[in-house]
């Protein structure tokens, strides 16, 4: 009768009883595109994590001698039009991109759900200001806010982070809400409170997890953007201050002037954000097939 | 409206009585959200169900029968009326006052696939309820869940599993399970083998009536099919447009069928015998409109027998003869 052959499963067999490592294990065989994910991400935040060990220059300190110098056996990406290293600015520059891309994702995210989960479940008025406040917020393009709230906050990394996590913030609160308010109508959410489960325990216990799906989706497509958002305020003067390299300040700065005369200088930086993204997509496909038991099979 | 409501014949523990229940929806229009109707879903209903007793609630779709269910349990609020559980009348309860209370009356919906969560096991999903009330607590918990599957005639190793990887009728074994984990005395039964293949229908009912026995669980079974609320059934309430027309016992409605309504409901069940000659008489028109239900009784603009009172005077319930309780002038 069932889809499974049940006779299958171990006569003894307890609910939520495996190890965390089996499990993992289990998920890492079946899922082998987002174990490639997983580990480019694991790369990446290892090469932040350590990047004075990583690199022999000062990815800030210029040298006239050597600008758009070539990748070579001294410098293996080149050096940029100011001489300096590429490869040491790309390492340390995983730091500030990682940061703004994974930190302003989060909490773009976080904020998204809190809002779009009280909005859709408690509805009223709560949804009512909530969604007014939301639509305000998506009338505005995303780099024109991103850059007003730069400018307000002052040219920081945390600043950045913020801002561009506001612009982010109504579409997750959107999506989140159109599924909560499809979900908050199911039987099985009658079925728990009819059980006299409270409503908040219900919104986090039941609504929450079933909207998981869209949201993971939303998270790993805007890592991408949010890296590229920070390159754009950078280049206008609000992102990360200057000196300390990011990767996309360092394909802005250069893309128009020297991409036909030291291409690497846009390659690798285009690279690194291009690879980030890539590793975020496949991490967070299995990811959102892993918590899905229906795809869990 | 009733000094008496129709209640069981057989003297017995009265477990849910239903006093005069009203339901209706304000219907909103335009920007405003200015109240443009409303729909009367439920209006003035009463009954009673007994200490193991299965009361049958039937009727076409969209007479409110579903809106009873949900009321009584009040995951819908009741406009007027009261709902007394046990001797304790919860239509005024406050959130955490109803909590104790929900232990006693639980529902069965009807869909096997929405009702229950699909990101949670079968087993969590008997056991929530539990440590919602704080029944048991780990191995305990685990332990009663699979005598609870046991009960329900699923198997242990079936705990680990999760919705998608079982059948309808499984499923609603399932949601059966969830309903007995709180040990309630009144189970609402939503159309709860409506989903289902004939053959599993079978199955689930005589699963239910074999806890009814076992357990001594009264029961509401709200459904549309006749045969169903027949097998399952010992009284049987027939509403129509928001009210019960008729309440008897499950013989007397099948044979003596004392309401217009439900003679017609009962001539229109097919019965599986070609040399069976049938009186052809097929109720005419549409139901009318809950948001504009018709003057008096509600069912005389299709009730063949009507007269000039039957526009003007809503009939009560009244007992035509012991036991059997009809709404209409001409009884």
């Amino acid at each position: 009768m069932a889809i499974v052959d049940l006779t299958s499963v171990p006569a003894e067999e307890p609910f939520r009883d495996e190890s965390v490592w089996s499990r993992l294990r289990y998920y890492a065989a079946s899922h082998p595109l987002g174990v490639v994910g997983a580990l480019i991400m694991l790369v990446f935040v290892t090469v932040a994590v350590f990047a004075d060990f990583l690199t022999v220059y000062d990815p800030t300190a210029t040298n006239s001698a050597i600008a758009l110098a070539p990748p070579g056996a001294a410098h293996w990406l080149g050096a940029d039009y100011m001489g300096r290293d590429i490869y040491s600015r790309i390492v340390y520059g995983a730091r500030i991109s990682l940061a703004v891309g994974l930190g302003s994702t989060a909490l773009g995210c976080v904020l998204g759900v809190v809002l779009g989960l009280a909005s859709g479940y408690l509805g009223g008025w709560v949804d009512l200001v909530v969604q007014r406040v939301v639509d305000v917020l998506q009338a505005i393009p995303l780099l024109v806010l991103a850059l007003v709230m730069a400018a307000s906050l002052g040219p920081a990394l945390g600043n950045t982070v913020v801002a561009i996590a506001l612009p982010l913030v109504p579409y997750a609160a959107r999506v989140i809400r159109s599924n909560t308010l499809a979900l908050r109508e199911q039987p099985f959410v009658e079925a728990a409170r009819a059980t006299g489960m409270s409503e908040f325990r219900i919104a986090v216990r039941h609504v929450l997890p079933n909207t998981l799906a869209p949201l993971i989706v939303i998270a790993t497509a805007q890592l991408g953007a949010a890296i590229l958002t920070e390159a754009s305020l950078s280049f206008l003067g609000l992102g990360v201050p200057e000196p300390h390299p990011s990767w996309g300040r360092m394909l802005s700065e250069s893309v128009a002037e020297y991409v036909r005369v030291a291409p690497w200088l846009v390659v690798f930086p285009g690279l690194a954000i291009s690879l980030a993204v890539f590793g975020t997509n496949l991490f967070g496909d299995a990811l959102r097939d892993i918590l899905d038991p229906r795809l869990r099979n | 409206m009733l000094e008496k409501s129709p209640a069981s014949v057989a003297a017995r523990t009265t477990v849910l009585e239903v006093r005069d229940l009203k339901k209706h929806f304000p219907v909103r229009k335009g920007l405003l959200q200015r109240e443009a109707g409303t729909v009367y879903a439920v209006d003035g209903v009463s009954f009673s169900i007994g200490e193991g007793e299965t009361l049958g609630l039937v009727g076409e779709s969209g007479c409110g029968k579903s809106t009873v269910g949900r009321t009584i349990l009040r995951l819908i609020e009741p406009t007027g009326g009261s709902i007394i559980i046990s001797g304790k009348d919860i239509t005024h309860l406050d959130k955490a006052e109803l909590r104790t209370y929900r232990r006693q009356m639980q529902i069965i919906f009807q869909d096997p696939f929405s009702s229950l969560d699909p990101r949670m096991s079968a087993g969590d999903i008997v056991a929530e309820p539990m440590r919602v009330h704080r029944l048991a607590r780990g191995a305990e918990v685990k332990k009663r869940v699979a005598e609870l599957f046991d009960r329900v005639g699923l198997r242990k190793a079936q705990m680990a599993n999760y919705p998608h990887q079982f059948s309808g009728g499984q499923r609603q074994r399932i949601g059966i399970a969830r309903a007995l984990a709180l040990e309630p005395k009144l189970i609402v039964g939503d159309e709860p083998v409506s989903a289902l293949d004939v053959s599993i229908q079978a199955q689930v009912l005589n699963l239910m009536m074999d806890l009814q026995r076992d357990l001594g669980l009264s029961y509401l079974f709200i459904s549309h099919n006749l045969a169903v609320v027949e097998h399952i059934s010992h009284r049987i309430a027939v509403m129509y447009l928001g009210r019960i027309v008729e309440c008897t016992d499950k013989r007397t409605l099948f044979t003596r069928p004392q309401h217009p309504y439900t003679e017609s409901l009962l001539l229109a069940v097919p019965v599986p015998d070609p040399r069976v000659k049938r009186r052809k008489y097929v109720l005419q028109g549409e139901v009318p409109s809950p948001m504009k239900p018709p003057s008096g009784c509600h069912f005389h603009t299709r009730c063949p027998y009507a007269v000039d009172r039957c526009k003007i005077e809503s009939p009560a319930l009244r007992e035509v003869k012991p036991g059997q309780w009809v709404a209409c002038h001409l009884r």
